[in-house]
């Protein structure tokens, strides 16, 4: 019988939540790589048993670690105990060095500081990692300072894809949150594009395996950046699409929710009767192109639902109108963030809709969104939600 | 020469080891000889310590030995005698602090 993994980055550690098709009963597994933040993990679509996974730490730094039978147990890639005496080095899989001047040893380019002063990239940690559609070994990764990072050997090492940052990248300014590369989509109808989003920086496409990007943002408009349709400097909170529509693309930006026909070469804001429209993340149902979703939060002076009432919007037309899903949810004194990285679908018949909460909670549909239970409601906050759905 | 070192707790744990590890460190014995032959030998540490980039010692860590904070030491300076001997552990010690 088919089945479910969920995969739950969190403050203090990793967890797995897994289920029959039926998605009722759960079993939970974790706290894997306990006490470390985990940004986020994500299976391989062609292997499912193989998972990264981003483990941070404000101490010690990057860790990647790599699964190869479904999480139950985990690896650093070339990272292993040496024998003694000491073989030759291994690889770093926590090793992400930006392109520098081989006569300076300086980063190529510098992005602009909080202050509008120039500053060099300085890589903080993996903020989302992204498995090939077609090779179980090779895996991008977005970066704090934002760039875009791809692996070919299972995360053993690390090269970055540096022209993206040649889209402008002087113009790029950190949010509060840091200067993120947090979305990353293959689009598995074309090799050769990739689209990406950063905070705040904006969208980028490649149409050519990432040798030249270009911004993506033409219709956004960010009253928060001197000129509000800048072709730099949105904040892109999350962009989405569904595979088998992979030029049309749904954002949530900063405040807006936005949607591209034509692959981001013009966005058109699509916020429709939301009573909000500010939030994090936006997914697509797995069966529906024109159903999407998105967890309204009353503003961002307070991040948090309005009213007290956690509420998804479901928009079975592609944006513009928008229905509450309450049935489950709790509607009072709920006053949880829910961040871009922990939404996700999976792809059973009845498609199952996932999210998890800075409060620890993590819900699931199992119909779409039109009932909601809680799968575990005391986990640490939860950075990062992905689904597997399993044969 | 065989030094002692003691790991924090995360780094003990990612490099499958007991806190209190030894290591055989060619001479001369300094910050810099010594991480480096904690790092060949457990190369999951490598960047944990020291920054990939730059190879300075990460600001949320310092190092201890002797009753003596020797975190701003240059790397080359050579360590004290009784770490040599191993009368003495190296410490690596993270700060304390977190929500």
């Amino acid at each position: 019988m088919s089945g479910v993994r969920v995969l739950v980055g969190t403050k203090k550690g990793a967890f797995i939540l897994t289920a029959d098709g039926q998605r009722k009963s759960w079993s939970v597994s974790g706290p894997h790589f306990a006490g470390w933040e985990i940004f986020h993990m994500k299976g391989s679509p062609v292997d499912p048993d193989r998972i990264y996974a981003s483990q941070t730490s404000d101490w010690f730094g990057q860790i990647i670690q790599r699964s190869s039978d479904g999480g139950k147990t985990w690896e650093t890639p070339g990272g292993e105990q040496m024998p003694d005496p000491y073989g030759p080095p291994s690889g770093a899989s926590n090793k992400f060095v930006y392109d520098i001047d081989p006569n300076t040893g300086v980063p190529l380019t510098t992005h602009q500081w909080y202050d509008g002063t120039q500053h060099p990239w300085e890589f903080k940690r993996v903020w989302h990692l992204e498995p090939s559609l077609t090779d179980p070994d090779t895996v991008f990764a977005g970066v704090e300072d934002a760039a875009l990072f791809k692996s070919t050997d299972g995360a053993t090492s690390w090269h970055e894809l540096a022209a993206l940052r040649s889209a402008d990248g002087e113009k790029w300014a950190p949010g509060a949150g840091g200067l993120g590369l947090h979305t990353i989509l293959l689009d598995p109808q074309n090799e050769n594009r990739i689209y990406v989003a950063i905070s705040a920086a904006g969208a980028f496409r490649t149409d050519d395996g990432g040798k030249t990007w270009k911004p993506i943002n033409k219709g956004l408009h960010s009253q928060y950046i001197p000129d509000p349709e800048a072709e730099i400097g949105h904040c892109v909170h999350r962009i989405a699409f569904h595979p088998s529509r992979p030029d049309v693309l749904y954002m949530q930006k900063h405040w807006d929710i936005m949607r591209t026909d034509n692959a981001g070469d013009e966005w058109r804001k699509v916020s429709g009767n939301l009573p909000t429209d500010f939030g994090f993340p936006i997914d697509v149902h797995a069966h529906e192109p024109e159903t999407i979703y998105v967890v309204p939060l009353k503003s961002d002076a307070e991040r948090f639902p309005a009213e007290g009432k956690l509420r998804v919007y479901r928009s079975r037309t592609g944006g513009v109108d928008w229905e509450p899903l309450t049935n489950g949810l709790p509607q009072k004194n709920c006053y949880v963030n829910i961040l871009r990285d922990a939404m996700a679908v999976d792809t059973l018949d009845e498609c199952g809709i996932y999210f998890g909460t800075t409060g620890g909670q993590v819900y699931c549909s199992p119909d779409g969104g039109d009932n909601w239970t809680t799968i575990v409601h005391d986990l640490p906050s939860v950075f990062s939600v992905e689904v597997q759905t399993l044969p | 020469m065989l030094v002692r070192v003691v790991l924090p707790y995360h780094l003990k744990n990612l490099a499958k080891t007991d806190s209190e590890i030894q290591i055989e460190v060619d001479a001369p014995l300094t910050q810099r000889t010594l991480l480096d032959a904690l790092e060949a030998r457990h190369p999951v540490l490598k960047g944990t310590i020291r920054d990939h980039t730059t190879g300075q010692r990460r600001p949320l860590l310092r190092f201890f030995t002797c009753a003596q904070d020797i975190s701003h030491d240059p790397p080359d300076t050579p360590l004290p005698n009784a770490v040599a001997d191993g009368s003495e552990p190296f410490l690596i010690v993270g700060a304390i602090a977190g929500g």
